[in-house]
């Protein structure tokens, strides 16, 4: 098979896929800048006033900052139930261990919609009211799966024999974790932590059910996008996008120290439920 | 070892709390509220009945719905993988040195939010909308198409949009596990390309193909926010009916039934695939 050869056809295709894949964020960002609205083609008159609007608006502000605590709590709780969870899963043998990953990873794969309402009737049986706290409450829950699968495939690619030599220099368990386990984990913990955070600032299905006066910034840009398309929620949609963006270069750069390399990708299918293979 | 099964319980024991207390359950509770049922006065009744399964299943409505759903989501994965296998196959064999670029090009529109993808969908679709303008200023029409917007087509395209990445990663991870010398091999042994394709690559990239098919299928299948901003009445799937009967229907017992017969839709073709799956695996 000679794979030295360009395929014409299969280059062109790719490139069609990638137009597919980039044209809807590309008419965004264009439109953004649309003086008369979104729509119209050709877009004329270039304008920043969408842009004006919107850093003027601050109901949309405060639901940022909404999301950035909520998604800042996910992170946090997620990673804390997700690294000993994948840690469990790596390290050791124990009765009903099937049934603890599954379970542990079904918010992956089930509809958001569904670990929505059971939360809420979760929190309406124990008399709670909803609020910013029951928000987190529900993206902590359905992220863990997701950071509980990005750390377990960070201790698969882990060197076992640096904790063997720590344990022979005779460290305990706990001074293994805090000087070997963690520092090593570094990099994993890192992208775990980002890709939540992104996941969690976009987090709507959970979120609406469990959502009470405060809104998040993807409930709110959804509650205006019901009463219509506005220019405005295209700069916003944009400076997503770019927020997005710096994120992944950030991220690249902090986890490879500076130099060029692989970037986080995300271990975003949960190849391990899937294929119901443990290791 | 008394301290390593010491260690194993301290470890163990919080991520199992949190899951039995907010998982668990939370599942349990959905399984109780499914049997009961809603008085005239809008009081739940805590006595266990089979009525909500009863008026799922004499009403043809949901079991159309249900049908919809589980329609949309297979266009979805077929779509998917046509465009997203040939595109990692590319990536694998033919992307050459800007490979790393163009993987990461592929990963980015994961990073963008889903609510930004589906609303450039319904500014591209809408009456007024991009499409629409443009053949209007092109004069292949001479009015706005309206059935871009607010059909099933609108939810398929933009739900493949979400879902092609998630076909071309796991895709993309299992062509890149098969040896290149077994492709070597077969062109050694006379097979032409095509049909190393067919019977070597092909075969063993299939995992890959399972796995991204699985979790596309039953993500657009449990999707309620594309079928709410892009499609009409006539694209209405099962995850809205539960939304609708947690919220302006009010009926959570019936509501809960609905969110029962997915959860054993999503269980059910998890554990076909995951056969599946092992029997490649083993194969």
């Amino acid at each position: 098979m000679n794979f030295a050869r360009k395929p014409i056809l299969l280059t062109g295709f790719a490139g069609c896929a990638y137009a597919f894949l980039y044209f809807p964020i590309a008419v965004l960002i264009v439109y953004s800048f649309n003086r008369d609205g979104v729509g119209g083609f050709p877009p004329r008159h270039l304008t920043f006033d969408w842009y004006r609007v919107l850093f003027a608006d601050s109901a949309m502000w405060s639901a940022v900052e909404n999301s950035a605590i909520v998604a800042l709590a996910a992170v946090v709780i997620s990673i804390l139930i997700g690294f000993p969870a994948a840690y469990a899963l790596d390290r050791y043998a124990f009765p009903g261990k099937a049934a603890f990953q599954r379970l542990i990873l079904l918010p992956l794969i089930v509809p958001g919609v569904i670990t929505g309402i059971s939360l809420l009737m979760l929190v309406v049986s124990g008399g709670f009211h909803l609020s910013l706290t029951t928000v987190i409450l529900g993206h902590a829950t359905a992220l863990t799966a997701v950071a509980t699968t990005e750390i377990f495939a960070g201790f698969a690619k882990l060197d076992r024999s640096f904790e063997e030599a720590s344990a022979d220099l005779g460290a305990n368990g706990l001074q293994t974790l805090w000087r070997i386990v963690l520092p090593l984990m570094r990099t994993s913990l890192l992208g775990t932590a980002l890709l939540v955070f992104t996941l969690s600032m976009d987090e709507i299905a959970v979120t609406f059910f469990l959502i009470g006066r405060e809104n998040t910034l993807p409930l709110e840009i959804w509650s205006r996008l019901r009463r219509g398309a506005t220019p405005a929620m295209n700069a916003i949609s944009t400076i997503i996008f770019v927020f997005s963006v710096v994120a992944i270069f950030i991220s690249q750069r902090l986890i490879t120290g500076g130099e060029a390399g692989p970037a986080p990708t995300p271990e975003i299918t949960p190849t391990p439920i899937i294929t119901g293979a443990t290791q | 070892m008394r301290s390593t099964r010491r260690n194993a319980l301290l470890v163990t024991l919080p991520p199992f709390a949190w899951i039995a207390l907010f998982l668990f359950l939370p599942y349990c509770l959905l399984f109780c509220y499914s049997f009961w049922s809603l008085s005239e006065f809008q009081q739940i009744q805590h006595h266990a009945t089979l009525a909500n399964y009863v008026h799922l299943f004499t009403n043809p409505l949901y079991l159309t719905v249900i049908l919809r759903s589980l329609r949309i989501a297979f266009s979805v994965v077929l779509l998917s993988l046509l465009i997203g296998y040939p595109l990692a196959f590319f990536l694998v064999y033919h992307s050459g040195r800007y490979r790393h670029l163009l993987y990461q090009a592929v990963i980015i529109p994961l990073w963008v939010s889903y609510l930004v993808r589906a609303y450039a969908w319904k500014v591209i679709f809408g009456n007024e909308g991009v499409l629409n303008t443009l053949l209007l200023w092109l004069h292949a029409a001479r009015h706005p198409l309206s059935f871009f917007l607010y059909s099933p087509f609108a939810v398929i395209v933009t739900l493949t949009h979400i879902y092609v990445p998630f076909v071309v990663l796991p895709v993309v991870a299992s062509l890149e596990k098969i040896p290149r010398e077994l492709l070597e091999s077969s062109s050694d042994l006379g097979a032409r390309p095509w049909q190393t394709f067919l019977r070597v690559i092909l075969p063993l990239s299939l995992p890959g193909v399972i796995s991204g098919a699985t979790l596309a299928f039953l993500l657009s299948f449990g999707d309620f926010l594309a079928p709410l901003l892009l499609g009409g009445p006539s694209s209405v799937m099962i995850a809205n009916i539960v939304a609708n009967l947690f919220g302006a229907d009010y009926n959570w017992p019936l509501g809960a039934a609905v969110a029962v017969v997915i959860l054993l839709i999503v269980v059910t073709i998890l554990s076909v695939t995951q056969r599946l799956a092992r029997r490649q695996g083993l194969a």
